[in-house]
């Protein structure tokens, strides 16, 4: 299953990658039909089982490796075509080991690719200085020897070292594989902010996917050879392609990452309501077949308008008014593609024991109750699936309850998009 | 003792002088066409175990039995000397610097070709100097090697301290004998010492303190 994003011609890409395939000498097929486009700024990561092909593959852009067939395109000029050693002074490289060089000053070490384009000398030495306060490393640092440096200061040096010389391209081989948890949190966080300061690219290869997830872009799952799927963390996360991803990814961190994903609509319930134009005897025999004690209002194009507690039901009852006249309009309710994440606190604050749902068309779609809400935070804490993939309709028959007289207007700042949900009312 | 001085005294530093030269050049032949074929061999690996061989059978031809084999192809005097002590020479450099070249961290080389050097610059760079321990040793044990059968090149009319040790064997005067061998003992042993201080001096800093 091959998800190719973007189409086009590779123009404006920064790198393309089309039909790249490698098989080694004795007919092993590393990388199978490997097409990827990629834009200035984005950070890649490749992920994947070890045999996956994901470093093969990161090896063929500053052809390390050369492909058996395919082209890549950086800036839409054929690598092929290019001369290797000048290519990849123009990529910078970490590797899991770090490779300084033992017999060179830090300064020497990170000024290494520089001085291979003969900068002048003190052009690097500055560089050098610029690069290692980027990493918080103090100066003196620059004339000591990497055996003098911990494993982490280490890579520090090893990532700097891939930018010094304004390189477009950064390439990352598990650069942080070797170290322990602490160290390599505080080195991705780095490298998340170098890259997000210097707008430059980065292919990073990895097998921890909470490093993909969190540092990427674009993640590119990898499985013999082959891309499994190509999307953004978040749609990851949501729509896995197929059974191995959901495994790679681990049920835990999908589960976790629900509340940050999923969308109100996914999680919404089916919504008691009224239409404007009915009467109030239409509207008390709904409420008693149902037994909630609200309703919410819509039009007949099934927009929300307003809701009817029953206390006014009963107020007006009997005065031939139609639902529209005695509604209260002032209802708060927020958008289905929020995500629960950032609906939650706000449901909770102001105390509503259920919240309307609406979609783009201001269309009523359902309800998202405390329940909901309940069953989120539980999966989230206790991490068991309970089966409840807690958007099924009908697991809570909670009472339609009055959500509360203040002005609810509500603006979803999430972009994300969203599943099907269709609005239809009843 | 003085008198032996005073007798050879002027021989002995000319005979002297021979030997280093005749050790001097053939060794620095061998270092000359070692080395580099040696880091040759680890960029064609197919033919090093060809290669490596060869030398090793070179190796094992009897030194006299090599320098014999000169004097058809020579004849007599230093040159022979000199290319039968070069061929000597070669294995113990080609070897040590074959194996410290291989011997540098893949990793490292990997790093120097990602970063852009070419291939003479991560060997100049990078494997070499990384690589100079190793190679010294070889170089020393050559040394060592070549200064005790320059000894024995006198034997083709090389000249050099083993003169002294022949004469003395076929007059029976021991005098001569260790008034050769001591010489070329106390060569051996101040080149060794000399090559080991070289060693150090290419031994690449790896801290502050060095």
């Amino acid at each position: 299953m091959i998800q190719i994003l973007s189409e086009g011609d590779g123009k404006g890409m920064l790198l393309s990658m089309e039909h790249l395939t490698k098989v080694y000498p004795g007919g092993k097929t590393a990388v199978d039909d490997f097409n990827l486009e990629v834009e200035k700024g984005e950070f890649i990561c490749f992920i994947g089982t070890s045999g996956s092909g994901k470093t093969t593959t990161m090896r063929m852009i500053n052809r390390m490796l050369e492909q058996s067939s395919g082209t890549i395109k950086i800036n839409g000029e054929d690598i092929a075509q290019m001369n290797p050693v000048k290519l990849r002074r123009k990529i910078g490289y970490v590797i899991q080991n770090v490779g300084l060089m033992p017999h060179m000053t830090i300064r020497d070490n990170i000024t290494l690719v520089p001085k291979l384009l003969k900068w002048p000398v003190e052009k690097r030495n500055e560089r050098a200085k610029e690069m290692i306060k980027l990493v918080e490393l103090p100066e003196e640092f620059l004339d000591r020897y990497p055996s003098e440096l911990s494993g982490g200061q280490q890579q520090r040096i090893g990532v700097i070292r891939a930018l010094a010389a304004d390189q477009d391209i950064i390439l990352m081989d598990e650069p942080f594989g070797a170290l322990d948890p602490i160290t390599r949190e505080s080195l991705q966080d780095l490298v998340k902010d170098l890259q997000e300061k210097s707008g430059k690219t980065f292919i990073f290869v990895t097998h921890d996917m909470d490093e993909a997830l969190s540092l990427a872009t674009r993640v590119v799952i990898m499985s013999y050879g082959k891309q499994v799927q190509v999307d953004t963390p978040d749609n990851i996360l949501r729509h896995p392609a197929n059974k191995f991803v959901a495994d790679l990814i681990g049920q835990d961190r999908l589960i976790q990452a629900r509340p940050s994903i999923t969308t109100v609509g996914q999680v919404a319930t089916k919504a008691i309501s009224a239409r404007e134009d009915q009467t109030l005897k239409q509207a008390l025999g709904e409420m008693h077949t149902k037994r909630v004690d609200t309703l919410l209002v819509t039009n007949n194009e099934g927009k929300l308008t307003g809701f009817v507690g029953i206390e006014r039901l009963n107020h007006y009852y009997g005065s031939g008014k139609r639902i529209g006249d005695i509604m209260d309009s002032n209802v708060f309710y927020v958008r289905k593609d929020s995500v629960i994440r950032d609906t939650v606190d706000r449901i909770l604050k102001r105390g509503f024991r259920n919240v309307p749902v609406i979609d783009d068309d201001g269309k009523l779609i359902g309800i998202v109750t405390r329940a909901t809400l309940v069953d989120i935070v539980y999966d989230a804490l206790w991490g068991e699936a309970d089966k409840s993939n807690s958007n099924d309709s009908g697991q809570t028959k909670e009472t339609e309850d009055n959500p509360d007289k203040e002005a609810g207007k509500t603006e979803s700042q999430a972009e994300v998009t969203q599943t099907t949900e269709d609005g239809d009312q009843k | 003792m003085i008198n032996f001085f005073n007798q050879f005294g002027s021989q002995l530093i000319f005979k002297t002088w021979q030997h280093i030269y005749i050790s001097g050049i053939s060794l620095g032949l061998g270092v000359i066409v070692a080395i580099p074929l040696g880091v040759v061999l680890t960029r064609y690996k197919r033919i090093s175990g060809f290669v490596i061989g060869l030398a090793s059978v070179l190796q094992t031809i009897p030194a006299m039995a090599l320098l014999a084999m000169m004097i058809p192809i020579f004849g007599i005097g230093a040159k022979p000397a000199i290319v039968a002590l070069f061929i000597y020479s070669l294995l113990p450099i080609l070897r040590n610097t074959y194996l410290g070249m291989e011997n540098v961290d893949p990793t490292l080389r990997d790093a120097a070709k990602g970063m852009g050097m070419s291939n003479f610059q991560s060997i100049m760079r990078v494997e070499l100097p990384l690589a100079a321990p190793v190679i010294m040793a070889g170089v020393r044990l050559s040394a060592t090697y070549v200064i005790a059968w320059t000894a024995l090149a006198s034997y083709i009319g090389a000249g050099g301290l083993g003169d002294f040790i022949f004469n003395g064997l076929n007059l029976y005067r021991s005098d001569l004998i260790l008034g050769g061998s001591i010489p070329v003992i106390i060569l051996a042993l101040v080149v060794d010492f000399l090559l080991g201080r070289l060693e150090l001096l290419l031994t690449p800093k790896t801290t502050e303190e060095g």
